[in-house]
C-alpha cells in the first residue's frame, strides 16, 4: 500500500473519510437499536400509565408478574426446540442425499429447497390455513371415515408450520457441512470394518457438527420470535411470546410489562447464542461461527 | 464424488438409496404441494376456497381492482425501494470503512451487527416503535413551538409512516448487506488493489474500477436480500406502519384475519411469481457470471439463507 508514502495530512483526511463512511451506520445503530434497547430496560423497570404507555417508576414488579404469562414462554421454549429437533430429523437425511447420491441434479434439487424461503413467509402458512382447516384434510378424513379430526389451531397445526417454513435454514448449512465431508474418511471407516451406523455415528455425525450447530442456531433463534404461525395456524390458542408482545404492545397498551417480556426474551436467546458460540468453539468450528 | 466411492456405495444396497430418495420426494411434495394449491384455488371460479367450481380469472381481476390491495401493494414495493437502495449504499460504505478502523472500533461494530441480525423481527418493531414515539413526542412539541413563534400557522406534525417503516428495515438489512460485502472483502485478492495504486490510480479510481466490480455479486444479493425481506416483513411493519398505510403483508394478514378469500390466493399467486420470476433471472445470470468465474451457481441463493429475520 501507498500509506507508508502519505503525509500526515493525507492520513487525517483518510480518517475523517473512513469515519464519514461508518457515520451513517453508527446513527442507525445508535438511534435503532442501542437507544431502543436502553428505553426497552428503563421501560421495564416502570409502571403502566393509566391511558397506556408508560409512566415512570423504578421497580421489578412487571418481572415479579412474568409468571402469569409463564405459558406462553413455555409454549415457545418447548416448540422451538422441538421444532429444532423435528428439522433437523427431517433435513438431516435429506442434506445427506443431496451431498453424497443426488448426481447430477443437486444443484437443481438445492434450489428448488430454497426456493420457498424466498417467497412470502405470510403466504407460506396461509397456505397450510386452507390445508389444515376444516374443508381440509379434516374434511378428506370424515369423507373417509375417520371420524371428525381437529387440525387447525393445535399444536401440531403450529409444528407443521414451523417445520415447513423453518426447514429451508436447516438442510441448507447441512448441505454445506457434508459436502465439504471428505468421503475417503467413510471409505476409510468401511475399509476397516466399521458398519454403516458405526461409520454414520464416529465419522458422519461428528464432521458434519458444524453445520447442524449452525442449522440449529438458525432455526432455533428465529422461532422464538416467531408470531404469524401460531397466530394463523394456533388461532389464539398457540400462545407465543411474540403474540403476548404483539398483545402487551399494540392492544392492551401495558408497555413497561411487555418490555419486561421482550428483555426476557432477547436473554433467552443470547444465553442460546453464547452457548452456540462455547459448543461451536470446543467443537473447533471458528469458521461457521463467524459466518452466523 | 469419486467413481470409488459411488461403488462402495452401491455395494452397500440399493435399498438404501431408494429410502432416501423417497424421504426426498415426500419432502419436496411437502415444500411445492402447499404453494400449488394457493396457485390452484386462485383460478377457482367458486366463491369458497377449498371447493373448486371451474377455471376463471375473476379474483385476479378483483385483486387487480381492489383499490386497498393495489395501495397496500404500492406501499411494498416504494418501502422494499428504499431499504435496498439504503440498506446497500450504507452497509457497503460501512464494510469498506470497517478495513481501516482499528480492530476494537470493528469489534463493537461485528457486535452491533449480530445483535441486529440475531434479534427477532417482533424485539425490532417493539424497540423501533418505542423509539420512534419518545422522538415524535419530544419533536413535535418542538417543532409546535418554533412555529408559533415565528408565525408560520399550522405546525407540521411528524408521525408514524412509510419512512419509519424503512427506517426499521434498514437496521437489519444493512447489517445482512454488512456482512455480505465483508465476507467478500475478506476472500478479494489484494494485489489487485495494490497494483492499481501501483499504477498511479487514485482511490476513488481504484475503487470504481477494481474493488467495485469485484465485490458486486455480494451487493447485489445484499441488495435483493434487502429487498426480499423488506418485502415479506409483517411483524415490524405491523408496529412502526402509520394508520392507514398497509404494507403487502399487512393487508394480507388482515384480510386472512376477516375470513379467508379466494382474492388472498390470487394476490398470493401473483407474489409468487414474480418472486419466482426474479429468482430465475438471477440465478440464470450468476450462473452463466459462476461459469466465468467458476464459483458455484448456488452461492447468491445460498446466502439468503443466513437470515430470516
Amino acid at each position: 500500500m501507498t500509506s507508508g508514502n502519505e503525509s500526515a495530512g493525507g492520513r487525517g483526511r483518510s480518517r475523517a473519510v473512513t469515519a464519514l463512511l461508518l457515520a451513517p451506520t453508527s446513527a442507525w445503530y445508535l438511534l435503532l437499536l442501542i437507544v431502543p434497547l436502553i428505553i426497552l430496560l428503563v421501560f421495564s423497570l416502570g409502571a403502566r400509565a393509566p391511558e397506556g404507555g408508560y409512566a415512570p417508576a423504578l421497580q421489578l414488579d412487571n418481572y415479579l408478574e412474568l409468571p402469569t404469562r409463564a405459558t406462553a414462554f413455555f409454549n415457545t421454549l418447548w416448540m422451538a426446540a422441538g421444532g429444532t429437533m423435528l428439522c433437523l430429523l427431517v433435513g438431516y437425511p435429506l442434506a445427506y442425499y443431496l451431498a453424497t447420491r443426488a448426481g447430477t441434479k443437486r444443484t437443481l434439487l438445492l434450489v428448488l429447497v430454497v426456493v420457498p424461503f424466498w417467497t412470502s413467509f405470510l403466504i407460506r402458512t396461509y397456505a397450510w390455513m386452507t390445508i389444515l382447516g376444516n374443508q381440509g384434510i379434516p374434511a378428506i378424513a370424515e369423507g373417509l371415515g375417520f371420524g371428525h379430526i381437529a387440525l387447525i389451531n393445535t399444536p401440531l397445526a403450529v409444528m407443521i408450520g414451523i417445520v415447513y417454513n423453518y426447514l429451508p435454514l436447516m438442510v441448507f448449512p447441512l448441505y454445506v457441512s457434508l459436502e465439504r465431508l471428505d468421503k475417503r474418511l467413510l471409505e476409510a471407516s468401511k475399509d476397516l470394518g466399521a458398519g454403516r451406523l458405526a461409520t454414520f455415528r464416529q465419522v458422519t455425525l461428528p464432521l458434519s457438527a458444524a453445520g447442524l450447530l449452525s442449522g440449529a442456531m438458525l432455526v432455533f433463534i428465529p422461532i422464538m420470535g416467531e408470531y404469524v404461525i401460531p397466530a394463523l395456524l394456533g388461532g389464539g390458542k398457540v400462545f407465543f411470546v411474540g403474540n403476548a408482545l404483539v398483545d402487551l404492545f399494540l392492544q392492551s397498551r401495558n408497555w413497561p410489562f411487555g418490555s419486561a417480556a421482550a428483555i426476557v426474551l432477547i436473554l433467552v436467546i443470547l444465553f442460546a447464542v453464547t452457548l452456540y458460540l462455547r459448543l461451536g468453539s470446543r467443537a473447533g468450528i471458528q469458521r461457521e461461527v463467524s459466518i452466523l | 464424488m469419486t467413481a470409488a466411492s459411488r461403488a462402495a456405495l452401491d455395494r452397500a444396497g440399493p435399498w438404501v438409496d431408494r429410502v432416501f430418495r423417497a424421504h426426498a420426494t415426500l419432502i419436496y411434495l411437502f415444500l411445492y404441494v402447499p404453494i400449488g394449491l394457493v396457485v390452484l384455488f386462485s383460478f377457482n371460479a367458486g366463491g369458497h376456497t377449498g371447493e373448486l367450481r371451474g377455471v376463471s380469472l375473476r379474483w385476479y381481476d378483483y385483486a387487480l381492482n381492489d383499490r386497498f390491495a393495489m395501495g397496500a401493494l404500492q406501499n411494498s414495493f416504494v418501502v422494499g425501494f428504499w431499504t435496498a437502495l439504503i440498506a446497500t449504499s450504507l452497509g457497503t460504505l460501512a464494510a469498506l470503512a470497517l478495513q481501516r478502523v482499528p480492530p476494537r472500533v470493528r469489534a463493537i461494530f461485528d457486535a452491533l451487527t449480530y445483535i441486529a441480525i440475531i434479534i427477532p423481527g417482533i424485539v425490532i418493531g417493539i424497540a423501533t416503535l418505542i423509539f420512534f414515539v419518545n422522538l415524535f413526542g419530544w419533536v413535535n412539541p418542538w417543532l409546535d413551538y418554533v412555529w408559533t413563534a415565528a408565525g408560520l400557522g399550522a405546525p407540521p406534525v411528524i408521525g408514524k409512516g412509510l419512512h419509519t417503516v424503512v427506517a426499521a428495515h434498514v437496521l437489519f438489512t444493512m447489517a445482512i448487506v454488512m456482512v455480505l460485502v465483508r465476507t467478500r472483502l475478506a476472500g478479494m485478492d489484494r494485489s489487485l488493489t495494490e497494483a492499481s495504486f501501483d499504477l498511479f490510480a487514485t482511490p476513488l479510481r481504484t475503487f470504481v474500477q477494481v474493488t467495485l466490480p469485484q465485490l458486486r455479486p455480494a451487493i447485489v444479493a445484499g441488495a435483493l436480500l434487502a429487498f426480499t425481506f423488506s418485502f415479506d416483513d409483517f411483524v415490524i411493519a405491523t408496529f412502526v406502519a402509520g394508520p392507514g398505510q398497509p404494507t403487502l403483508p399487512m393487508y394480507i394478514f388482515s384480510s386472512i384475519r376477516r375470513g379467508i378469500t379466494p382474492e388472498i390466493n390470487a394476490i398470493a399467486s401473483m407474489v409468487l411469481a414474480v418472486t419466482i420470476t426474479a429468482l430465475v433471472t438471477v440465478g440464470l445470470v450468476y450462473r452463466r457470471q459462476a461459469r466465468q468465474a467458476g464459483e458455484t451457481a448456488a452461492e447468491p441463493l445460498a446466502l439468503g439463507i443466513a437470515e430470516d429475520a
